[in-house]
């Protein structure tokens, strides 16, 4: 392995004189028919650079070679809306909330990173998702995270969970960005494996969006934010330990580390640059950096750039040209700016203290040039590179096992006999690490920062305002089911859309637009490819009936332990708009003697429930049933309920049922209820099944006939199960349980 | 009775935020001169008895564990008389 000597730059004139040279393009992760065409493209053997490149943005991460024939489907079958400015393929799309506004959210995944290092992999998480939204122009102003970790009880998430928490808050904190919301599941099969998925969302006016682009020959291309460093870059080093010899620090890490506080000064910095018109073009450095930031710009442009990488500003001096090329160093960006604009753009860096470096221009021709030490190593075609990687048509097969999973029906496992065994059921569910209350983790995170929250964990959803003067806000809920999304992918990615959906309505505000994070295993099985296939499927088709179009996401693939891969996670975010934050429906009850009201039907379903992995551990049968046009219904009841002042709480049902949504706003304000079971259904079922479209909400004595005309108008089933009294959630003829014992309960479940 | 030190320091490629921060600083309060700031943390653990290659054992495997993070720190451990 070991070269006495340093070899010449792997010069492109070096490339085209020594064809046969070989190259560990194996190791880069590239197949033997994708070196081959990176050849035919190049027509000749491709520099160490070029290599470096390409297989960094041919990866499954960088080019969603084995998705993009799925992802499609959110593209074709998009619903038609007026609210979309900007859609699915920027970084983040863009969506009209009216008087001007517009505003841009996306969620992505730090999964891998955050199991290696928890802190630094959440917080970089935080930091990525952030640029992604800065990059489209929009101010960020919130965040949250989607987080799933092995068995609450297990020794490794007590080291996962805490670093993954305060990463997200260390770094959300000190950017001054609340977090208002998200989820934390526990289920083994995300022990070796967690999830981690972080949602920013931007909001800016109509007139300032801005996308990445690289136009009009002559621009400058400048490199802004942290110097670059050997973060990340563990693949690399296979180059470099080809290319030089093994004295130097040849062991990169993988890890990458976070600086809020160089991110908060290059918002601020590129806020004002924006608010000056000086860019032409911006991007983020996310995955695979220089080298996706340059052949991006280049092939969303005219294509040619020509880049010095003498003049990228470095933190180690010993940095190959490849690893310059692949590092993932974090808090950088890079913006084409016009020749006359430079020297203001320049300016504006310094006084931000952040460093700005003109790295090379937009040239005529159609070639990504890259310089070092004055020798060509990168003549390519920039498309070739951005755009025109693999696409994969991997084998699917619905898995063996999925029959047999979905015969063991829930039908078999015992219930509760007596009244007091359901009372203990009930304890036993609130008290559970996903039922129990979550304050440990979110009161780590500054929920009020920048005084526009109105709602935030643990409400429904998170609520911001966006305009003081008109009161004008949005609503967002992250959500995710993957025990549903194994019984059946289809319908569990549904599910997860539809409770999201169902979290906005329950708020007050109309659900606009969607963006997912899917999460699953390895695309080499077709098992998984075949979840995965499914809950595309699922969620275009289901996006279409909601008429709330998908904007944009990630994909993360090879999320296993071993061979054995987790549950297929497809997360889902809505985004909704509210014409006043003063009208929003909190969860909690609030106030003695309104009466509570059961909306939607419920069924005996029980397969995915909490309750069947919590008494039984058990996880078979099909999810609940998905009805679109009645969680369509549904939405319009509470969201006119909550304009109309008809309701004073609305809670959505979904896992543990009733029973937990009970609970929940019982504890949320400090009030019992009195319930009773109708006579059609078991207690049990009543209590715990997990069918979908459904929430309760409180309604004023005053307000009842009202708001049932309307149920009633539309048709949907309301009934009313009890009275909003006392201090404890009374289920009467059945069980009554303190407020007290409830609130033991719950806050003891997740600490750690 | 002895001390031991262990010093604790992030690996030499990692980003040191804090280092930089203080990097910066120094030319603005008027010392020159200094290209590069790392920061780390030092431990001093007093012991019960003497600092013998089975306490030092103890204490290198303390320092691997709990008190550097060896994803992106590095430690030394030495005797201090």
């Amino acid at each position: 392995m070991s070269t006495p000597a340093k070899p010449p730059l792997d010069t492109v004139a070096h490339a085209t004189g020594t064809p046969e040279q070989p190259q560990p393009w194996a190791e880069l992760g590239l197949k033997e028919d994708e070196y081959t065409r990176i050849r035919e493209i190049l027509g000749r053997r491709p520099t160490g650079a070029e290599l470096a490149m390409y297989s960094v943005m041919w990866s499954e991460h960088c080019s969603y070679k084995s998705s993009k024939v799925h992802l499609k489907q959110f593209g074709e079958k998009a619903p038609h809306s007026d609210a979309m400015l900007v859609g699915i393929g920027e970084n983040a799309g863009v969506v009209d909330i009216g008087e001007g506004w517009a505003v841009t959210f996306k969620v992505e995944s730090h999964n891998h990173p955050s199991y290696v290092e928890p802190y630094q992999g959440a917080a970089t998480g935080v930091g990525g998702i952030v640029r992604d939204i800065l990059a489209m122009g929009a101010r960020p102003v919130a965040v949250m995270d989607s987080l799933r970790f092995g068995a609450a009880d297990h020794p490794d998430t007590k080291r996962v969970l805490p670093g993954v928490v305060a990463g997200i808050g260390g770094y959300g904190n000190c950017l001054g960005l609340p977090n208002i919301g998200g989820e934390t599941v526990f289920d083994p099969c995300y022990q070796g494996n967690p999830l981690v998925n972080a949602l920013c969302i931007g909001v800016m006016r109509h007139e300032d969006i801005h996308l990445a682009k690289a136009a009009g020959s002559g621009n400058k291309v400048i490199l802004y934010g942290a110097r670059t460093g050997g973060d990340g870059i563990g693949g690399a080093s296979i180059l470099a330990s080809e290319t030089f010899d093994d004295a130097k620090p040849s062991k990169r890490p993988s890890v990458q580390v976070g600086d809020p506080f160089q991110e908060k000064l290059l918002i601020e910095c590129t806020l004002e640059i924006f608010r000056e018109n000086l860019v032409t073009g911006i991007q983020d450095f996310g995955a695979a950096g220089l080298s996706c930031a340059t052949s991006e710009l280049a092939s969303n442009g005219s294509g040619g750039m020509r880049v010095d990488l003498d003049d990228v500003p470095l933190r180690d001096s010993t940095l190959t040209p490849e690893e310059i090329l692949m590092s993932e160093s974090q808090e950088r960006m890079c913006a084409v700016v016009e020749p006359d604009k430079v020297d203001r753009f320049l300016a504006i860096c310094e006084k931000w203290d952040v460093i700005a470096t003109v790295i090379g221009e937009v040239t005529d021709g159609d070639r990504l040039e890259i310089y070092y030490h004055g020798e060509q190593i990168v003549d390519v075609p920039p498309r070739s590179v951005a755009h025109d990687g693999p696409t994969l048509n991997r084998p699917l097969a619905r898995p063996g096992w999925q029959d047999e999973l979905q015969a063991d029906t829930p039908d078999r496992l015992e219930r509760p006999a007596s009244a007091e065994l359901t009372r203990l059921t009930l304890l036993q569910l609130v008290g559970s690490p996903d039922q129990g209350d979550k304050s440990w983790i979110t009161d780590q995170y500054d929920r009020y920062v920048l005084g526009n929250t109105v709602l935030a964990s643990p409400e429904d959803s998170g609520m911001i305002r966006i305009d003081e003067a008109s009161g004008l806000g949005v609503a967002l809920s992250l959500d995710g089911n993957g025990r549903y999304a194994k019984l059946d992918p289809y319908t569990g990615a549904q599910l997860a859309l539809a409770e999201s959906y169902r979290n906005v309505a329950a708020t007050g505000a109309k659900p606009l637009a969607v963006t997912d994070c899917l999460n699953f295993g390895s695309p080499e099985d077709p098992a998984v490819m075949w979840q995965f296939s499914e809950a595309c499927r699922g969620l275009a088709d289901a996006c279409q009936v909601l008429g709330t179009p998908v904007t944009g996401g990630n994909v993360s693939l090879y999320n296993q332990t071993g061979d054995t891969a987790i549950n297929p996670t497809p997360v889902v975010g809505v985004l909704g708009v509210i014409d006043d934050v003063e009208r929003r429906t909190p969860v909690a009850f609030r106030t003695e003697g309104s009466l509570v009201y059961l909306l939607g039907d419920t069924r005996d379903e029980f397969g995915g429930s909490a309750w069947a992995q919590l008494a039984h551990g058990h996880l078979g049968g099909l999810p609940p049933q998905v009805d679109l046009e009645r969680e369509r219904l549904l939405a319009e009841v509470l969201i006119a309920g909550s304009r109309d002042g008809m309701i004073d709480s609305a809670h959505d049902l979904s896992a543990g049922g009733l029973a937990q949504a009970l609970v929940e706003s019982c504890l949320g304000g400090g009030i019992g209820a009195r319930v009773v079971v109708p006579d059609t259904i078991a207690a049990f079922t009543f209590l715990f099944s997990e069918s979908a479209g459904r929430a309760i909400v409180s309604v004023p004595r005053s307000e009842e006939v009202r708001f049932t005309d309307m149920c009633r108008a539309r048709s949907l089933p309301a009934a009313r199960i009890g009275v909003v009294d006392g201090d404890a959630l009374d289920i009467q003829g059945q069980f009554a349980v303190s407020l007290e014992e409830l609130r033991e309960a719950s806050a003891s479940a997740v600490k750690f | 009775m002895a001390r031991v030190v262990v010093d604790v320091m992030l690996k030499p490629e990692i980003l040191d935020p804090q280092g930089q921060a203080v990097q910066r600083a120094l030319p603005r309060l008027g010392f020159e001169g200094i290209t590069d700031v790392r920061q780390g943390k030092r431990f001093e653990l007093e012991l019960d008895g003497p600092a013998d290659e089975a306490a030092l054992a103890r204490i290198r495997e303390a320092a691997e564990t709990f008190l550097a993070n060896t994803v992106i720190e590095d430690f030394t451990v030495r005797v201090e008389s």
